[in-house]
């Protein structure tokens, strides 16, 4: 290693024989950047499992367009309802060729085992197939059979195993908000952060569920396009057609977009791992600080000889970074064993989407290279004290 | 090119500001020839390593004048002072030996001051020199398995090896046995001979004052004594 190294800096590789003169302390230093690693990679995970969840739910559509309520929230779950009278108003609209109103209400499903979970419902028009991905179409036609539904496979708290054989022909019974339901088939959504489950059921049994919501007064809108419209242009042409501030119309990627935005940005929850990850980066810089400044500390009258013997201020630079690389770039591979058995832990125990990607993987390596190379630029102001004429 | 590798016209040097500055040296005139081996003598605190750090460009000059290798060192910018140092060979009491280098890479690092060059050839020079310095069996030890005087003979290798013009020693002996301090000081006065190196050295060593050239005595920062031999 030394010789390989020696080629490739062009002088004796000093920052590694420093680090691994001291094994033990080169394995704790390594230890604190994988815990730092597993900090930033964990509240990674966690964001990038909450965005996620808040695209699935998205990816049941396949309209062009969605008109949301004009209020604030911009979260799919949370909107308010907005009038149906809003998708007749839009037919008008040349490139506008359908849509179907969609209704959402949450209830909690207490299962015989006395666990309950959150479940989001989303009563939908079992003949607007079209609306919806493709491989639902045949499901969502079945639940036009009254008190019906496809229940989430991936629902967290309930063993779901015994609707695994759910058919139209077979339904499973289970109740819920007092009323006898007939599982007719499955689907693997997953609650993510805002609930344990999604169900789908038809918008005469959504009524049947949450009596108090009306018809008239849907969550959102899909609305359907003619092929090689514009989505963009159409959706604020549309916005032209209503009262001011009464909807807002999005292509469905970029409301997508725009709430796993809001999520990250404006919830706590988003808020709370964008925090916890800074404080992964600040505890790492601080652990790689903590090394790297004991270090040049530990080899100050060595730094004194090598200022005496000529060496400029570059050379000294030189050697912090080498350490900071090998520190980052070997504690960087524990850290993310550790984080991918987190990942697979929490996925198997909450069924949240968590899992680790390259790009993830190649940010926090990148992040770990720089937060140790600003923690070996800090640990340089040390060197201002390796004075060598206090070697006389 | 001057005879003199060393010209000290008037120097004075300062340490401490305002009330608790105190003067080390006072008004030093001293011309060190090219090749010569000096020894700086004089009690604790008369100013003989401040001299020796002045000559050595680790010090800035606060007055007077340092004509070294014909350049000057009063008012010079600090990256002159480290591009001279590099013409230097520095050999401390202290040793102040990398502990993580082995003794043939502390002796590279001489070499490796000067950019960078060919890694064989840097361990083919740094080998000859610990080999003649009696240390052939020991260049893949690390400073903490070597002796005190086999760390000195260390740093006299790392000083020597890139031939430099000057070399400046603090007690170079001091860790050694007589045998090896007095082939160590006769190293000195045959590079001096051979090449032209100027070696100064500070030590209370006497078994070694008979090598010298010239034995020039500090007190209170003056010096009180200048014997040149012939």
């Amino acid at each position: 290693m030394t010789t390989f190294l020696t080629r490739l800096l062009g002088r004796l590789p000093i920052g590694y024989l420093q680090l691994t003169h001291h094994p033990g302390r080169l394995l704790a230093a390594l230890a604190g950047v994988a815990f730092a690693n597993v900090l930033v990679f964990v509240q990674l995970g966690l964001a990038g499992s909450m965005a996620e969840s808040v695209a699935i739910p998205y990816r049941l559509f396949q309209p062009d367009l969605l008109i949301l309520s004009p209020a604030e929230s911009e979260a799919l779950s949370d909107a308010a309802t907005l009038p149906r009278q809003r998708l007749f108003q839009a037919l008008v609209h040349p490139d506008v060729t359908g849509g179907t109103p969609i209704y959402m209400g949450r209830s909690t499903w207490i299962s015989g085992h006395d666990a309950s979970s959150s479940i989001q419902f989303f009563g939908i028009a079992p003949d607007a197939t079209a609306f919806f991905h493709d491989a639902l179409a045949a499901p969502l036609t079945s639940l036009s059979l009254s008190d019906t539904a496809l229940v989430d496979t991936l629902t967290r708290f309930v063993d779901m195993r015994s609707f695994a054989a759910a058919q139209p022909e077979a339904p499973v019974p289970f109740e819920i908000q007092s009323r006898q339901l007939g599982a007719i088939g499955t689907v693997s959504i997953g609650g993510g952060f805002g609930g344990d489950g999604v169900f789908l059921v038809s918008d005469q049994t959504f009524f049947h569920l949450f009596p108090q919501r009306s018809s008239a007064t849907p969550s959102h809108i899909l609305l359907a396009l003619a092929p090689g419209a514009d989505a963009g242009r159409a959706a604020a042409e549309l916005v032209q057609l209503y009262p001011p501030d009464t909807v807002r119309i999005r292509p469905v990627s970029e409301a997508m977009e725009q709430e796993v935005r809001y999520q990250m940005t404006e919830r706590p929850t988003g808020l709370i791992f964008a925090f916890g990850v800074a404080i992964g980066i600040v505890v790492g810089i601080v652990i790689a600080y903590q090394v790297l400044s004991a270090d040049v500390a530990d080899h100050i009258r060595e730094y004194a000889t090598f200022k005496a013997m000529g060496f400029r201020q570059g050379f000294f630079i030189g050697i912090i970074l080498e350490e900071a690389i090998i520190l980052a770039a070997i504690g960087f591979w524990p850290g993310l064993l550790f984080s991918q058995l987190f990942y697979e832990s929490l996925a198997y125990l909450t069924n949240i989407p968590i899992f680790m990607t390259t790009e993830r993987a190649v940010a926090v390596f990148i992040g770990t290279i720089i937060a140790c190379a600003v923690s070996g630029m800090l640990a340089m102001r040390k060197l201002a004290a390796a004075e060598p004429a206090d070697l006389f | 090119m001057t005879d003199a590798a060393i010209d000290v016209r008037g120097l004075d040097h300062f340490f401490g500001e305002g009330e608790a500055r105190k003067q080390a040296l006072f008004d030093v005139n001293l011309s060190v020839r090219r090749g010569s081996l000096t020894i700086l003598m004089g009690p604790s605190g008369s100013g003989k390593t401040t001299l020796l750090t002045l000559m050595g460009c680790l010090r800035e000059v606060h007055g007077g004048s340092i004509r070294l290798l014909e350049r000057e060192l009063f008012q010079s910018e600090e990256v002159t002072r480290i591009d001279m140092r590099r013409r230097l060979g520095f050999i401390f009491q202290a040793h102040n030996l990398h502990a993580s280098l082995t003794a043939r890479q502390n002796v590279i690092m001489g070499l490796q001051v000067h950019g960078r060059g060919v890694p064989k050839r840097h361990a083919a020079a740094a080998d000859h020199l610990l080999d003649m310095l009696g240390l052939g069996e020991r260049l893949e030890y690390l400073p903490g398995n070597l002796s005190g005087g086999q760390k000195q003979r260390v740093a006299i290798a790392r000083a020597l090896v890139s031939n430099p013009d000057i070399i400046f020693a603090d007690e170079p002996t001091a860790a050694l046995d007589k045998i090896s301090g007095m082939a160590a000081v006769q190293l000195f006065r045959d590079l001096g001979r051979t090449r032209g190196t100027t070696t100064v050295m500070v030590t209370h060593d006497p078994r070694i004052l008979d090598l010298a050239d010239r034995i020039v005595t500090l007190e209170d920062g003056r010096i009180v004594q200048d014997n040149v031999r012939t």
